[in-house]
């Protein structure tokens, strides 16, 4: 009966949990209009979360690009259709790895910035300096942190397909030999608009995940150096664990 | 108002003789079950230096969050300026709160910013003066705290009393009503602390301010204070001037004032028999 009542218990925190995170969304859907209106804000935080995360992410597109290159070739080579190479690696990337990557990548690098930056504003009472000045620490601090990340992530992982296609082809075409016409033209004839379409969507999704559980966890912190890099580590494993699950559900809503 | 000169440890009782800006009645207040404030009353005469004064962890800081209304009390009244923080809701408690100032103890200072962007934020905020304006507004006010000269440094480039100062003209800026400190001197070095101690003063006196000062620095606040509250045990256990609460017989007001370790507010912590718990084996 115990087992059961703590799991119950357990259950009904989590629906709690749940239930917070959902009405702290709506909130900042709801500030977001007159959060556009000071623009500058929004793009300094797509300069912190994107522009600063980009070494990052390009680097490891190239990496990941050119894995792919060297494993699809390998496999493709097998039944000598390696002149497919090129739309294996630009719908590997385009529709799967290049946003869940990124997003694994940005929760890394820019949601664990966002988290440990709002947890420091709370452990040195610089939000509660805030709202005592009568100004919304949510509107001016956390949306715009949201938005820049939302914004940030479909770009990142443009960046991120788009390097990582550079590393396939650097691999293939210049190491391996793969014909440069086949590699090139299959990929513009194999890879839809759809295939496009379903890595933007994903993306932007993953943006929202991981700047909302990057600016809940740090704008909730507890105000200590303990609770700040608790904080930031439930970011990373938190964001980590709803991308790989929302990327499940979109693939499988795709399908 | 009109504004008065330096008192220094005044002995006039003020108390009451002028309408109370702040008024707390039967206040009752508790966190995770253990209960901060029991019938709490207080009263903060307009225009005056009032000192709320208190052993650690005995809710001083916690006072000031429910005047502020950023926490709200479980039963009682609080009013402020005229207005009662239990009914307000957020877009009224954000207009009460452009009318007040508050100094944090480490001076809360936005850390991305420089310390003339800092002491611009309300006027960014809240206004749509000119730039030029803007510049004005902040350099008097930094002039005021003596830190004119660094407008354009950052706040981790500052001393702890030159942080302190900057968040004073920050506060100041919106030209407030209510002036609030919590623990202004705390880890302050002899000099920082008289540069606040005059601030507070001066400020009070010629910007026609309400000043409450949270604090445990008996001779340093009893120097500036014209009212001082002593709150212990979740009341308020003396009041009156600071020379009245230095007469005080009270035993509370006698550990307090004199600094002893021991008297009603025990050297030690509840706790089980010592001798006891030394004898114990094996129990954790």
């Amino acid at each position: 009966m115990n087992v059961l009542r703590e799991l119950w218990a357990s259950a009904v925190e989590g629906l709690a949990g749940l239930g917070a995170i959902v009405r702290f969304l709506l909130r900042l859907i709801v500030l977001t209009p007159s959060a556009l209106l000071r623009f500058d804000l929004i793009i300094q935080q797509v300069f912190n979360s994107g522009a600063l995360s980009l070494v990052i992410i390009m680097l490891s597109g190239l990496f990941v690009g050119m894995v792919l290159g060297l494993q699809g070739f390998q496999l493709l080579q097998r039944f000598g259709s390696e002149d497919s190479l090129g739309v294996a690696a630009a719908i590997g990337l385009v529709k799967e790895l290049g946003p869940v990557v990124t997003a694994l990548l940005f929760a890394g690098r820019a949601g664990t910035a966002l988290a440990s930056e709002l947890g420091l504003m709370r452990a040195t009472d610089q939000l509660s300096a805030m709202e005592m000045m009568a100004v919304d620490p949510i509107k001016r601090v956390v949306v715009p942190r949201f938005l820049g990340g939302v914004i940030a992530m479909p770009l990142l992982a443009a960046v991120f397909s788009l390097i990582g296609i550079y590393g396939a082809q650097l691999i293939g075409v210049q190491i391996m030999g793969v014909d440069s016409g086949s590699f090139w033209s299959q990929m513009r004839s194999g890879v839809d608009l759809a295939d496009v379409n379903e890595g933007i969507v994903k993306s932007c999704i993953f943006g929202v995940a991981c700047s909302l559980i990057a600016v809940w966890e740090g704008y909730h912190a507890i105000p200590t150096a303990a609770g700040v890099g608790r904080a930031t580590t439930r970011t990373v494993v938190t964001s980590a664990v709803v991308v790989l699950f929302l990327d499940y559900l979109l693939t499988s809503a795709f399908l | 108002m009109t504004p008065r000169p330096w008192r220094a440890g005044s002995c006039d009782n003020h108390l009451n003789q002028e309408a109370p800006i702040v008024e707390i009645r039967k206040l009752d207040y508790a966190v995770n079950g253990r209960r901060i404030f029991e019938g709490l009353d207080i009263e903060i005469p307009q225009g005056r230096i009032t000192a709320v004064m208190g052993p650690s962890g005995t809710g001083k800081t916690t006072l000031l969050r429910l005047i502020t209304g950023q926490v709200r009390a479980d039963a009682g009244d609080i009013q402020v300026a005229g207005e009662d923080m239990r009914k307000l809701k957020r877009a009224d408690l954000y207009v009460l709160r452009r009318r007040m100032g508050m100094l944090f103890q480490n001076g809360a200072l936005l850390t991305d910013l420089s310390v003339f962007e800092n002491v611009a934020f309300p006027l960014r905020e809240h206004t749509d003066l000119p730039e030029r304006l803007i510049r004005q507004l902040v350099l008097t006010k930094l002039q005021a705290v003596g830190l004119r000269g660094a407008a354009e440094l950052m706040p981790s480039e500052l001393s702890g009393g030159m942080s302190r100062r900057v968040a004073l003209a920050r506060a100041i800026v919106m030209d407030p009503e209510i002036l609030i400190y919590d623990e202004p001197f705390v880890g302050l070095d002899p000099i920082s602390m008289g540069v606040i101690l005059r601030l507070i003063r001066r400020l009070n006196d010629t910007l026609g301010l309400t000043s409450i000062v949270v604090s445990h620095d008996v001779q340093e606040i009893s120097s500036v204070a014209d009212n001082v509250y002593l709150l212990s045990g979740g009341k308020v256990v003396a009041k009156g001037t600071p020379l009245e609460l230095a007469a005080n017989p009270s035993d509370v007001v006698r550990q307090f004032v004199g600094g002893l370790a021991d008297g009603p507010v025990p050297f030690h912590n509840p706790a089980p028999d010592y001798f006891g718990e030394l004898m114990a084996r094996g129990e954790n």
